[in-house]
């Protein structure tokens, strides 16, 4: 039985207390398990990663990390954050440091670890992501694609215990997602908990351990992929697959 | 024009323009520090402090800086607080050159992608991390443009120091068009002395804009 990472309970979240964007969001994940969340483009999986790091706040609900209750508060919030990292969709670095200055900053700075310690940590990283040779560019000096995979070590080097990825490839051109998503696989082997939102359902379906379909910021299904690509429980997961191409 | 009137004379030229790039440089100085700071408040937005940075801008931007300087010079001993000439000059252009160092790094600021600050929150780092490491030097490079342009502004703005007996250009300029009635000779140099400050300043800034533009932040390899 593997340990339970995140728990999530009974989440409600609106931006003008009215509409709400996440209503009654309950699931779990375990240490190393991977979890795709899909759905249509508005349905609240970008609010639902930043309330998970308290980049939003919650009107409602529970958020336990390895069974602790994450405080909301707001002097402590950044102290969730060390633990749960997140990747955004666009690509965004510093843009006025050095890839290295880029991947030192917050270790540096939030765990005080000591600077020759961290460049080491994240030269064996960039090595595995295949971008060494870039450590002494500025950002703007790289493709699209090389600058998520750096943003992707730069969540590493914080050593989160879960990873949340919110369409990391969307804002790509065609020719780089892939070098990306190879690097998210990888990473899934290693044993990284991750939650990842995304429109590729090819890699949801390689890369999940669940799948978690959302619309109208309500969970509708949660399944196995093997089962959720084939023969989904609910009709409207059947929709979205059948609209997306993707359902035989 | 007699040149031979001129060359006695420019050593007083060369002491008014020590004495305007000193009084220049130190109150320039202040007026960034004082920006910075109001444009600190601003962007953390402070209550009550907030509204008082509201009200020092307006203030600032709308009067002449030779009205604030006859305020601190004439009205201020009438109650009591003297301030020496030099003061006046440095406290006057502090003042005046606050706000519209404020509103360059207040651009600045606003400039920086939303985006940027969630992820530096989302690394973990606080509030004043994030600000320091990451907001404030993409706002100071973005605010280049209006910062320069503000310094020569501040530059110019000096030549009302006169009005509180300060022996800076216009000055000396009024001293010996008043003496010598040399009005041509006077007001040349005077204008040449201006050019030899700001050129170099203004040279200056606009290499330095470029600079921020087409290499940003500072790297001079590739694109
Ligand atoms: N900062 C915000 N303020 C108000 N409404 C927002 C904000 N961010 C997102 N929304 C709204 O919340 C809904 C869900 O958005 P989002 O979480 O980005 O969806 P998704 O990532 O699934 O496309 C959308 O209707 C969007 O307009
Ligand atoms: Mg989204």
């Amino acid at each position: 039985m593997k340990e339970m990472m995140l728990e999530v309970e009974h989440l409600k979240k609106s931006y003008d207390n009215k509409n709400l964007i996440l209503d009654d969001i309950t699931f779990s994940i375990k240490k190393g398990e991977v979890i795709s969340i899909l759905g249509p483009s508005g349905c609240g999986k970008s609010t639902l990663l930043k309330c998970l790091n308290g980049l939003e706040s919650v009107d409602e609900g529970v958020i336990k990390l390895k069974g602790e209750k994450i405080e909301t508060e707001k002097r402590k919030i950044h102290k969730i954050r060390e633990k749960i990292g997140m990747v955004f969709q666009s690509y965004d670095l510093f843009p006025h440091m050095t890839i290295m200055e880029n991947l030192v900053l917050a270790p540096r700075k939030v765990q005080k670890r000591k600077k020759e310690e961290i460049q080491e940590e994240a030269k064996q990283l960039l090595i595995r992501v295949g971008l060494l040779d870039k450590k002494d560019n500025y950002p703007r000096q790289l493709s699209g694609g090389q600058k998520q995979r750096v943003a992707i070590v730069r969540a590493l080097l914080m050593k989160p215990e879960v990873l949340l990825l919110d369409e990391i490839t969307a804002a790509l051109d065609p020719e780089m997602v892939c070098e990306v998503l190879q690097v998210v696989l990888e990473l899934a082997k290693t044993g990284m908990t991750m939650i990842i939102v995304t429109h590729e359902l090819q890699f949801a379906k390689a890369v999940a351990d669940t799948i978690i379909f959302m619309e109208k910021g309500r969970i509708i299904e949660i399944n196995h992929p093997e089962q959720f690509f084939s023969i989904p429980k609910t009709d409207r997961a059947k929709q979205f697959l059948e609209s997306r191409g993707k359902f035989q | 024009m007699d040149t031979s009137f001129m060359q006695s004379q420019v050593f007083l030229y060369i002491e008014g323009a020590k004495l305007t790039l000193y009084l220049a440089s130190i109150g320039i100085l202040f007026a960034i520090l004082v920006g910075l700071l109001c444009s600190i408040i601003r962007y953390l937005n402070i209550p009550i402090i907030r509204q008082i940075v509201g009200v020092y801008i307006e203030l600032s931007r709308n009067t002449p800086l030779l009205i604030q300087l006859f305020f601190l010079y004439f009205g201020l001993p009438k109650i009591g607080i003297l301030l020496s000439s030099k003061q006046c000059a440095i406290i006057g252009l502090t003042f005046l050159g606050g706000s519209y160092m404020a509103e360059a790094f207040r651009t600045g600021l606003d400039n920086v992608a939303h985006i940027q600050k969630d992820i530096a929150l989302s690394l973990g780092m606080t509030q004043i991390q994030v600000f320091q490491y990451v907001v404030l030097p993409q706002a100071i490079s973005n605010s280049i443009p209006v910062f320069c342009s503000n310094i020569i502004f501040l530059m110019k703005e000096t030549s009302v120091f006169s009005a509180v007996a300060l022996a800076d250009l216009m000055f000396v300029t009024k001293d010996l068009i008043g003496i010598y009635y040399k009005t041509d000779e006077a007001l040349f140099m005077l204008v040449v002395s201006y050019l030899i400050l700001l050129l170099p300043i203004s040279i200056g800034c606009t290499l330095l804009e470029r600079k921020v533009r087409y290499a940003e932040y500072g790297n001079r390899s590739a694109i």
